[in-house]
């Protein structure tokens, strides 16, 4: 498929819709991108569950400190303000609803707000991490995916057919291709690629497409 | 008051077969890599401890720490959240072959049960895994309109923690995030041995700075320069 945005701009639209002063957690891997592209005057406090609040950069290497990581296990460095707290308070951040936005990969997500996005199947070594915890609580939670799989499955489906992370906990999808929010058990299209019709958007997605009102050409800068 | 102790033999004293271990850290933030050590060196000298239950974030990275206690045998089961990490060999071909048990909970449903275990609450209903793989079986209840998941505590026979400072009443602080699950554990565990990088006088940590007070702990060694796990796997350090 051409024409479609990289992960970058995926992260990139993502940011721009966390406002100043919000307290985010950003899923491990792909979602970590969206702290590159906070709009100008804008500044998210992250949040990550091993207990930073206000965590940075990413060190220089050879400069890591091996007791300051992140819950990917990547080494970080503090923002001035940044706090050290144990387990059982970072998850109380996120499933006590103090959280303002979590934003998560996902290998599916269905129209109902069901999100699969820890486990393909029961081969090898299951691990869950905070993935679970994480659905639930942050007063805002996204996806950001592409729109479909390696091998073109759609992956904004009517009921996900790998393993549960949460039950209608995701509120807004970030794709390759469009923005669309989950209202009432429906995908509705708020953005899309201005290249890309309505039509094969619906024949990417693997649940019905709703309109509510105009479209909005999703427009993101070459980064 | 002194719960301080000359060496880490002393400081594993009691550990036996079977028991619950719980032990501190958060991949090798928090590791108390010189205690688990000692707790290794008494196995490979006497047979004991083994079929331990151990309970971490993670199940062992690399050649060292709690990758060594399940390479060599020590352990029967993990409770854990993400049994991967850089290197998982130790784990996984244990797990594949069918010779370690393993408990998944979901990391904060971990934290909450161990803060449970210690706060002497026996059971707790959270929205983490409703719906999903990991709550069969499990009670569920309706609260203003929303399901919840009846969680149970978790307790253990012995914490292992790693600190910074410790005094003789116990008193600790730790270093940036290797803090993680350590306080958790302290509370919900029946004999809590720390290993505290330097060990002060009564009234040297400031009360205010205390992060897990005293009466969870019970035994302090002092270890000077202790490793730092994730420094020991990037330098291929392996015990054996």
């Amino acid at each position: 498929m051409t024409g479609k945005l990289t992960n970058a701009q995926i992260a990139w639209r993502a940011a721009q819709d966390i406002e100043d002063g919000a307290y985010v957690n950003l899923g491990i891997g792909f979602p970590e991108m969206v702290a590159r592209y906070q709009p100008p005057g804008r500044q998210a406090i992250f949040h990550t569950e091993n207990g930073i609040l206000n965590f940075g950069r990413s060190p220089s290497e050879g400069e890591e400190d091996w007791d300051l990581i992140n819950a990917g296990k990547k080494a970080v460095t503090l923002n001035r303000g940044a706090s050290f707290f144990h387990h059982a308070d970072s998850f109380a951040m996120v499933r006590g609803g103090h959280l303002d936005v979590a934003i998560l990969g996902a290998y599916e997500v269905a129209e109902t707000g069901d999100l699969a996005n820890w486990s393909t199947g029961p081969k090898g070594v299951p691990a869950v991490g905070g993935a679970m915890d994480l659905v639930h609580g942050a007063k805002r939670v996204a996806v950001i995916t592409d729109h479909v799989t390696k091998d073109g499955r759609p992956k904004l489906v009517r009921a996900c057919s790998l393993p549960l992370t949460g039950v209608g906990c995701v509120t807004r999808v970030y794709t390759s291709l469009a923005v669309i929010d989950i209202v009432a058990q429906r995908f509705v299209v708020r953005e899309k690629l201005a290249a890309i019709s309505l039509d094969e958007l619906q024949g990417l997605t693997g649940a019905g497409l709703v309109v509510e009102g105009t479209i909005a050409d999703l427009v993101v800068p070459e980064l | 008051m002194d719960k301080t102790v000359a060496g880490l033999p002393e400081a594993i004293a009691g550990i036996e077969d079977g028991m619950a271990v719980m032990i501190g850290g958060f991949g090798g933030a928090g590791a108390p890599i010189e205690l688990i050590h000692a707790l290794i060196d008494r196995f490979r000298a006497t047979g004991s401890p083994k079929n331990l239950t151990v309970i971490n974030n993670n199940a062992g990275n690399g050649r060292i720490g709690i990758a060594a206690m399940i390479d060599g045998g020590m352990v029967a089961k993990m409770v854990c959240s993400f049994p991967r990490s850089s290197d998982p060999r130790a784990f996984t071909e244990k797990y594949l072959a069918g010779e370690i048990g393993l408990e998944l909970v979901p990391q904060g449903t971990l934290a909450e049960r161990i803060r449970a275990g210690g706060a002497g609450i026996p059971a707790f209903y959270t929205p983490t895994t409703y719906g999903t793989d990991l709550a069969k079986g499990k009670p569920v209840a309706e609260f203003e309109g929303r399901n919840y998941v009846q969680e149970r505590w978790l307790k253990a026979d012995v914490a292992l923690i790693k600190a910074e400072l410790a005094d003789p009443h116990g008193n600790l602080t730790y270093r940036k995030a290797a803090r993680n699950f350590s306080p958790l554990m302290a509370m919900a565990a029946a004999t809590t041995i720390v290993q505290a990088a330097r060990i002060v006088a009564a009234g040297e940590i400031e009360p205010e700075h205390v992060v897990t007070p005293g009466i969870f702990v019970d035994r302090v060694v002092e270890v000077r320069d202790a490793a730092q796990e994730e420094a020991l796997i990037r330098a291929g350090v392996e015990y054996a």
